[in-house]
């Protein structure tokens, strides 16, 4: 009914949350940029902020495509209060259910997929600062 | 069936980004967030539909598979809208600015 939503909402506040992160690197690699070795970290190690991106272009890519198919079905109506669920009380609480359960559940399972992939770089990344000392 | 056909334009896309990779002047790498994010979400609702509908949940009646498909169709199409709508706007190849500016 309106169980896109959530993922919405943990777009909103990954996206600011990135914002922040992305501003404070920016802040740390103009400190480090004197630095040889920093520069070269810099390098291997992808930003936080980078990674953060992923999980916003996730959410935010699902939540459009799935905002389309509740337009699809009627549930988003282009006049106030938007949903159509809203203006009666028992669809209202439905939604509201509905929301916490599937809603909460898709939030869950696109950031725990964010997570994996997190694992999956950090290896990566670890495997790439120890083949360094070697080549040089 | 609306997961099944997203699904596929999910891995279409990132085979697509792959075989370009690193380098992603096209940007396929939007259509691969888009339609995994939209893939993860659907795979959600599916999970719940099945709980509630057990076995019945893969015998769709026909025309609810059309719909369905008809709509995954269309998610496809809206995907590549705001693909294309982001890769004209942001040019990385420089050829919309080139064709706008170009001296006659």
């Amino acid at each position: 009914m309106a169980c896109f939503l959530v993922p919405v909402a943990e777009a909103v506040v990954t996206t600011v949350i990135t914002k922040v992160v992305e501003s404070k690197e920016n802040k740390q690699a103009a400190l480090k940029g004197a630095n040889d070795n920093g520069s070269l970290e810099m390098e291997n190690r992808i930003p936080f902020s980078r990674k953060l991106k992923w999980l916003n272009n996730l959410l935010w890519g699902g939540s459009a495509l799935l905002a389309f198919e509740h337009l699809w079905h009627g549930e988003i109506v282009p006049w106030f209060p938007f949903l159509s669920a809203a203006s009666d009380s028992a669809a209202a609480s439905v939604m509201l259910s509905e929301m916490a359960t599937v809603g909460v559940s898709m939030a869950a399972l696109v950031t725990a997929v964010w997570g994996v992939m997190l694992l999956v770089t950090n290896v990566m990344e670890k495997r790439v600062l120890k083949a360094q000392p070697d080549s040089n | 069936m609306t997961l099944l056909t997203t699904v596929f334009a999910a891995i279409i896309s990132t085979v697509i980004w792959y075989r370009n990779a690193p380098y992603d002047e096209m940007k396929t790498g939007i259509l691969c967030w888009m339609y995994w994010g939209a893939s993860l979400m659907w795979l959600v609702d599916a999970i719940y539909e099945y709980r509630e509908l057990g076995a019945e949940y893969f015998i769709p009646a026909p025309v609810d598979m059309l719909n369905d498909f008809y709509l995954g169709l269309s998610v496809i199409a809206l995907g590549l809208i705001i693909w294309l709508g982001i890769l004209l706007i942001s040019d990385p190849k420089g050829v919309v600015r080139a064709a706008l500016f170009k001296n006659r």
